[in-house]
Parts: structure tokens; sequence; C-alpha cells
């Protein structure tokens, strides 16, 4: 069991102000993801959680206990709280061999040399490194290092693992194979985990949660797949998914019931329960909004397929790359990007019908760049939406 | 940024005891804290105490003031200096002396060492492995010796003997055997290191692709060097100028075996000489004062030279990618270039080790080579069989001073370099772990104080401090005791044992220990499992070169020296003002030895003398 509380952390360093009030609730079991581009502060929450760094403000619990209550300078010793941490740079003693490195921990909480050798051995496994578990860190690659780190924060079975970007110092082909062994971790162990990342196709693959970071502060806080359809401002949207998502102007009115929005595709009108009503929608006048359309939500058609959401488009340019092509096109005005899976071959300037989905696009206010209508975050295929 | 600032929360009970708990609970606050009082006590105290000395009457001076008692406020010593009838010989004369031969050391050397640095890393030089491996060697040499060297070559009658000179009957003109021509010339040979060392480490770190980028615009080799080259590498030269500048200013033993007589017979003076006379006789105030004076100059240059480099600094040092250089070629200059290098070595290595042994051998200095004034009597002679009356020691391992010098200096050079290497990681520990802290700083601002004062003004800051009990008897005098001179040596090489710390420490990242704190690591823990074996070779590194530093120092113990406590240093220095130098070459021949032996070993566990400066 271990549910970790933090709310209102502030952390400063000098001037600078770098968390700012920082509320998160990680139930047991989560594999919850602190996901922003760098210096937005995930790092320096994951370090608050671990002990390594003291907010000047707020508190923390885990399990109900206290672990910091920053107005009466209490910080639970790192070592207290069940916790263990995998650094970036993995942080692995060059002097000691893999084995030594894991057993490191075990050996300060006084275990028995046989019981040490067989939790060693355990995290070797499961890692699937015993081979190494006499070399030096420098006699590994830095896929095996990884592992090494990852069984060494693993060894004293923690309730709780940190993970600061692990990934990132891997090749491309290595952080594959990486996410799916973290995947399998989290299941086989069942340990809660607090993954620290940039990369939002990490985020969205392995996590249960996903916490946005924007300048300090958690934007949003979703499932994966929540974050992805419906991305609580448009930063966050530009943020999430790759290729990017397209924004399209339009022209909003609300008259307290339905929302009707007009661009270049035409005009949609949005139910009433489709609304996120807690954001500032301006009543009975006309005011600005972005149309937000995920490319893989649009479907083009070389002949007219009579659908009713069916708009005639041109084609911009075409990106083939191999498993899947990219469309750029044109309706008007108005530019956007469309994916399709497989090669598909369109020719420059070719018109094209296209049929978009209203119902699973996203729009946003202009104005506050906040989220005013949620795209359905499931869709039968052959269902009109 | 900030919404709005943090406000400290109210203090309450529980906050003040838990925040107490956490100072006090954490190891690393109370080293930072001792360190603080250690350098306080060490360093500020001492320092301030000598500025009173200089405000003070002392007893020796009660004749001199009329109507005065020991511990009145006065201001006699300062005017004695500043505003006497005898400021000329005393101060202006000394302190003229001592500017023309820094700033012709600083221009001979700089451009030596520059030269020789620019041919070692850019040219393609023959047998550059060789000569650079020998390049150092001179400066490994203790300039003493290489000044007791010169005077057997140069020695004539009015410097109480022959030379290998004189005796060959070449009449040696005085200006050549002392005064400013041969201490310019031996300090040049010796401190063309420092330039050697930083243009260099400057040269090294200077991408070629920058030189070639001015060929391709259509450089020639001569603009290149001018405008690129010269430009990159100059902060590092003028650093390089005034540490020479204010080294040389402040050497003692050099000046003191060459200085001899000026032309009207009264001794020449350099500020460093003239200051140890006053402290060692009397009035002891002025010294002090003087010391002073010597203080405010060397920390003035290298304050300027700070100042002058602090913004600059950084692009001296450009890294990164591409440092593959490929060199310059000489192509008619090739030969002449290595003659040059060649003859330096001669002349700065080679020659004075080669008369240095040559006299050690004779029976009567410049005697010449015949059989008949060669012997083994310095190394392992016995008086009463002294082949020449005017002897008054038994060769070297016959003598019991050599005996106890030896015991005193490894004993001196061994406590006093463990205990600067083991404080050295700590303030190391703490510049790198606190840096942009105020403590810090603080550590790294106090331990830099020594490092601004020549070793001869330093003692004689020890010397104001100790020689009378203090605290009301509570600390004796020290003066004459091993522990002061151990004390002065720990202190002087602080600051070069905790950049050798700082240096070793930063190659540890903070996360190696930040992954055993999560372990469970305590302080100590971290220190013992972690720390500590990361660091060892660069620990024994920094323990051999301030080894090999204390056991060749002369200027810095020479004030402290009483018989009982005598280095090996210090005793050739003694025996070469007696009329038998043989003995003091064959000290200075053992001491090098030792130098180049611990240096090798050094060497080995990636210690550089260039990280000694």
């Amino acid at each position: 069991m271990s549910k970790i509380v933090l709310s209102h952390i502030d952390k400063f360093y000098g001037e600078n102000h770098v968390l700012r009030d920082i509320n998160l609730t990680i139930e047991d079991g989560d594999f919850m993801t602190l996901l922003g581009p760098s210096g937005c502060g995930k790092t320096t929450t994951l370090r608050v959680v671990s002990g390594l760094e003291k907010p000047q403000h707020g508190t923390m619990t885990i399990d109900d206990k206290p672990i910091i209550d920053a107005d009466a300078a209490f910080y639970e010793a790192p070592s207290k709280r069940g916790l263990n941490l995998v650094f970036q740079s993995y942080a692995l003693w060059p002097h000691m061999t893999v084995f030594q490195n894991v057993a490191f921990g075990l050996k300060i909480k006084k275990m028995k040399k046989a019981e040490i050798e067989e939790t060693v051995m355990r995290a070797l496994k499961t890692m699937r490194i015993e081979e190494y578990r006499d070399r030096y860190p420098n006699e590994l690659s830095g896929g095996q290092q990884q592992r090494v780190a990852i069984a060494r924060a693993i060894a004293s079975s923690p309730k709780l693992l940190l993970l600061d970007e692990p990934l990132s110092n891997l090749d491309a082909r290595l952080r594959i194979d990486m996410r799916a062994e973290l995947k399998r971790l989290h299941k086989e162990t069942g340990t809660t985990i607090i993954y620290v990342t940039h990369d939002q196709v990490e985020a969205l693959t392995m996590s249960t949660k996903i916490a946005l970071f924007k300048e300090g502060e958690i934007s949003q806080i979703d499932t994966p797949l929540g974050l992805y359809t419906n991305p609580i401002d448009l930063q966050a949207a530009d943020f999430i998914g790759n290729p990017r998502i397209n924004f399209i102007d339009a022209k909003g009115v609300y008259n307290g019931d339905t929302l009707s929005v007009t661009s270049e595709f035409g005009t949609y009108v949005f139910a009433h329960e489709t609304l996120k009503l807690d954001e500032e929608i301006p009543e009975g006048e006309e005011f600005e909004c972005v149309l937000g359309l995920r490319p893989e939500m649009v479907d083009i058609y070389t002949e007219d397929p009579h659908h009713k959401n069916t708009v005639a488009a041109k084609v911009y340019a075409n990106q083939p790359a191999g498993s899947e092509t990219l469309i750029t096109l044109t309706v008007g005005s108005v530019e956007f990007l469309a994916i399709q899976v497989g090669l598909v071959e369109y020719d420059m300037n070719q018109e094209v019908f296209v049929v978009l989905h209203p119902g699973r696009m996203n729009v946003y206010n202009k104005k506050t760049g906040r989220l005013i209508k949620f795209a359905k975050t499931k869709h039968k295929a052959g269902v009109d939406d | 940024m900030a919404k709005k600032g943090w406000k400290r929360p109210k203090m309450t009970g529980k906050r003040f005891k838990n925040q107490l708990l956490s100072v006090i609970g954490n190891p690393f606050n109370m080293i930072v804290f001792f360190t603080l009082i250690l350098l306080f006590i060490t360093i500020i105290i001492p320092l301030l105490s000598m500025v009173q000395n200089t405000f003070v009457v002392a007893k020796s001076e009660l004749r001199n003031i009329p109507g005065a008692k020991v511990g009145d406020y006065t201001l006699w010593y300062w005017k004695y200096l500043l505003a006497s009838p005898l400021t000329k010989t005393i101060l202006w004369v000394p302190l003229r002396n001592s500017l023309i031969i820094g700033a012709f050391v600083t221009v001979f050397s700089v451009p030596l060492g520059a030269l020789m640095a620019w041919l070692m890393v850019r040219t393609d030089i023959p047998a550059k492995g060789l000569l650079s491996a020998l390049i150092l060697i001179p400066y490994m040499i203790p300039s003493w010796c290489k000044a007791l060297s010169w005077m057997t070559i140069f020695r004539n009658p009015s410097m109480g003997g022959n030379g290998v000179l004189s005796s060959l009957g070449i009449p040696v003109p005085d200006a050549l055997a002392s005064g400013f021509i041969p201490i310019i010339l031996v300090m040049t040979l010796h401190y063309y290191a420092f330039s050697y060392i930083m243009a260099s480490g400057a040269l090294r770190s200077i991408n070629s692709e920058l030189e070639e980028m001015g060929e391709i615009q259509g450089a020639s080799k001569a603009q290149i060097l001018k405008s690129i080259t010269l430009p990159l590498i100059l902060p590092s030269i003028l650093s390089a100028t005034i540490m020479t500048i204010s080294k040389s200013i402040g050497t003692y033993g050099v000046a003191a075996r060459l200085g001899g007589n000026n032309p009207d017979g009264t001794p020449f003076y350099v500020l460093a000489t003239r200051m140890k006379d006053f402290i060692n006789n009397s009035p002891k105030g002025v010294g002090y004062a003087m010391s002073i004076l010597m203080i405010l100059l060397a920390a003035g240059t290298i304050i300027v030279n700070q100042r002058l480099i602090g913004t600059r600094k950084s692009y001296a040092t450009i890294g990164g990618k591409g440092t593959r250089s490929n060199l310059i070629p000489l192509r008619g200059a090739k030969w002449p270039m290595t003659i040059v290098i060649v003859l330096f070595l001669v002349a700065a290595m080679v020659m004075p080790v080669f008369f240095l042994v040559m006299e050690s051998f004779q029976i009567v200095p410049g005697g010449g080579y015949g059989l008949d004034n060669l012997t083994l009597y310095a190394w392992i002679g016995e008086l009463q069989n002294a082949p020449n009356p005017a002897f008054n020691q038994s060769g070297l391992f016959r003598n019991s001073e050599f005996g106890r010098a030896l015991l005193n200096t490894v004993k001196l050079s061994l406590i006093a370099s463990l205990i600067t290497a083991v404080f050295g990681q700590f303030f190391g520990y703490i510049t790198t772990r606190g840096r942009g802290k105020w403590y810090g700083n603080a550590v790294e601002q106090l331990i830099f104080i020594p490092y601004l004062m020549p070793g001869v003004a330093f003692s004689a800051i020890y010397f104001a401090m100790f020689s009378q009990p203090r605290l009301g008897g509570l600390i004796p005098s020290l003066y004459g005791t091993f522990l002061l001179i151990l004390i002065v040596s720990i202190v002087k090489h602080f600051p070069f044992a905790s950049r050798s710390g700082s240096s070793n420490m930063m190659q540890i990242s903070v996360e190696l220990e930040e992954a055993a704190t999560i372990n469970g690591a305590g302080f100590w823990r971290r220190i013992g499992s972690i720390v500590i074996p990361l660091a060892k070779n660069g620990f024994l590194s920094g323990f051999l070169l301030s080894f090999i530093s204390i056991a060749k120092e002369l200027d810095l113990i020479a004030i402290l020296m009483t018989p009982k406590n005598y280095t090996l240093s210090f005793l050739a220095f003694d025996y070469s003002k007696e009329a038998m130098p043989q003995v003091a070459d064959a000290i200075c021949i053992v001491i090098i030895v030792f130098i180049l032996v611990t240096n090798q070993i050094a060497d080995r566990f990636g210690g550089n003398v260039s990280k000694s400066m």
C-alpha cells in the first residue's frame, strides 16, 4: 500500500519560484508520469518526493504518514520514505561491481549475507543481467548500465519507485525494449511508480496516469487517453501528439444550451452534455474559438462518400514514410495535416473528399486558451459522429 | 517570475526544534562550521595579530622610543619604515631592486615560456615526447639550488672563493657573480614554468578549427598567429605575467644567496631579504610592516589579474569537440627551434645539476677537476681525515646534522602534506558541494589568502603571532618548535591542496552521493564508501605534490628556523654560506633526486607538477 499525497508544494531557488502550488495524489499501484518540456519542474517534483530537495512550503504524506511538513521544517530522511530512485545519469558507483552496486543499500540495512546474495540475484534476474554480476559499470553498455540502475533501485523492494528520465540516454531501439521492460516490471511488482519524462510517447505508452507540467505548475492530470483526446488547453494540445494536432480558427455562439461553431468546414452544433461548463464560455454573443483536429481523425476519399460531414479538399503535399503517410490538405484558406496508415499516393493539387468527425474534435476558447468542448474518448467504427 | 515571494512561516517551537535538529544532525554542517573556525584561527587571526604588532611598542624598542611602555600604541615602526632618514636604504632601494628583478624576470621568462609552449603544443618540432617530458624538470629543481649552482660556476673571490670560471683563469666580473644579473637569470630559468604551463594549457584548449577557419578566409600563418591564436591565449599569458611578477618579487632564497654586495660594499637587498633581516634582528615591527607591504604588493597584482582576466577568461578555454589539432609545420625553423629548447634544457637542467655534482667531489671548490682535487669527502668523509683544513664539517652521510635534517625533512613533509591533503579534500568537498552558497564562497575566499602572500611574508605573520606566549600563557611561545614550522607549512599549502581537492571532488558527481543517500547511507558512510574510494588517486597525487613542495621549501621556513629544526633545504642554505659549499651541493643533489623520484610516483597516480603552481 502506498498512496502519495502532495499538497500545496512550493519550491524556490533564491528568487526563482520553480514549483508553484503543486497538488498531486498518486494512488497505490499507479504508474504516474510527470510530463513536460525541460525546465518545467517535473524533476524537481520528483526530487521533492525523494527527499533530495526540501520545499519551502507544503505537505506530503505517504499512506497518511507525514513525510513533509514545511511549516514545521519537518522533512523525513530519504532513506526512511520507503522509496528508491533511478537517476537520469544512472549514478552507478564506478568503483563497485554490479553486485556491489545492487547490494549497497541492503548492506546498510544490515541484511544477512545469504539474504543479500539472494535478493541481489533476484533483482539481477528480473532485469536479466545476472551474468554481469562481477563486472564494473564501465565494462557495460548503456542499456546494461540502465538495467543495473533499475536493479539497484528495486532490490530493496521499495513501495515507491522513482525514475528520472531513465531512457533519455539510450538509443531509439533500446528505448522501445526498455519501455516494455518497465511496463512488465510495473505489472509484476505492483510497485507504485513515478516517472519523469519529456517524451510524450513514453508517457502515453507506459503510464496509468499523466501529470502535465507547465512552468512549475501542473496543468492537467489525466489518463493517457484522457490527456490525448482532451488536452486541457491549447498548449497542452500542441504538446501532446505527434504529428501535432491541427488548430482551425472558428467563430462560436453559445445559446446557453448548445454551442455552434462555424469554420471553413461549415457549422457544427455541439450538444450541451459535451461542453465543459466550468470554463468561460461567452453566452449569447459570437466569440473566437479554435477547433482541435487530430490528423488521424481525418478520413480521405477520392470519390464523394456521401457522408453528412464531407468537405471538398485539395492535396497540398504528400509525405509517404513507409508505415504511414502524412498528407497536407487545404480547405479554402485552412491548411491542415492528415495521416493515413501505409503508403498512399496522392498527386499535388489533387481534389479529394475528406470526412471530418465533429464529435471527435475539441473546441477551445481562443481568449482563455482553455478547452470548452470535450471530444469523445471512444468511438466505434462505422458509427457517425 | 514569482507571483509572490515566499514568506517565511511563523516560527513555532516545533519548527525551531526541527530546523535546529536538521542543522546539528547533519555532519556536513558541522564540518563547514569547524572549517570556517579553523581558517579563521589559522589565517585571519595571525594576520590581524601581525598588523597589530606594527602598532604596538615591543620591549626591544624601549630605548628608541622615549617614555613609551611595552604594549603602548605607536606609529614609530611605520614612521621608521616610511618616513625616516633610513627610508631610502631600507625601503625604496630594496623595493626598487625587487621591482627591477620582477620586471626583467617577467620580460625574459614569459616570452620564453610562451614560445616553448607554442612549439611543444602547436608545431611539429622533433622529439616532442622526450622534450615535453624534460621541459618542466628545471622547474622541479628548487630555485635556490639553481642559485647554488650558479655560484659553483660564477663564484669569484669577492664572493669568497673560486668557481669553475675563475679557477680556469677567466676573470668573472662582480656583476656576474652576484646582484641583478644572476638573480634575474636564475629566476628566469625557474619562473618560465608559469607561462609555459598556462600558455600550453590555453593552446591545447584552442580548437584548431578556429585557426583553419582563418586559413580558409585567406590569412597567412603569421596573420593567424597574430589575429587568432595570440588573442585567444592572451588572458592566460597575462595571468602568467602577473604571477611571475608577484612570485619573483617575493622570492627570498635566490636573492639571499646571490645578492652579494653592492659596488660600494653595502649588502644588496631586495624586499624579502631586507624584511627577514629586520625580523631576525630588530626592530621586528619594521619587518612586520614591510611584510604587510609585500603582501599588499603581491595581493594587489593578483587581484588586478583577476579583475583583468575575470570576464575574458572564459573564452580562453574553449573546449568541446574538435580538439584534435593539426600541427603547424616549422619547415626551415625546425632545427633552430629545437636547438633553442635544447639550449634551454642545458642551461636550466643539465648544467646546474652537472656542476653541483662536480663541485661536491672537489677538495677545493673551483680548484679544477684533476684527480688531486677530487674526493668523496663531501659525501662520506670524516672530519679528522679532512683533506682541506678549511673543512669544518664531516661528509654528508657521516654528519649527524644531515641525519637530523633528513629526519626533520621527512617528518615535516610527511606529516604536513598528509594533513594538508586531507584538509584539501574536505575544503574541496565544501567548495564544490557549496558552490554558490555563502559558506562555499567563504571557504574559497579564506583559503585563497595564503596564496596572496609570499612565503617569507607568510611566515613573518606566524612569527609575529607565536614568538611570544598568547592568551595569557595558554598558548606558549612556539618559536623554535617543530609544531610552528609544521603549522606554517600546512596552512601555506591550503590553497594548493584545496584546489587539487576540489578538482578531485568535481569529478565525483553529486548524484553518486544522492544515490547512496536514497539507499540509506548517512554522511560518513557516503564519505567512506563512495567519496574516499573515488577520490583515492586524486588524493594520492595531491599528497605527493604537496610532499615535494614542502620538502623543497626554503622561503617559507627561513624566518622560523632554529638549528634543532633544520630541514635539508635550510641546512644546504646554511652550509652554502660557509667556506665549504661541497656539502651544500651534495644536499642539493639529494633533494633533487628525492623530488624527481617522488614526482615520478605522483605521475603514476595522475599527479602533474603543473598543478602545484
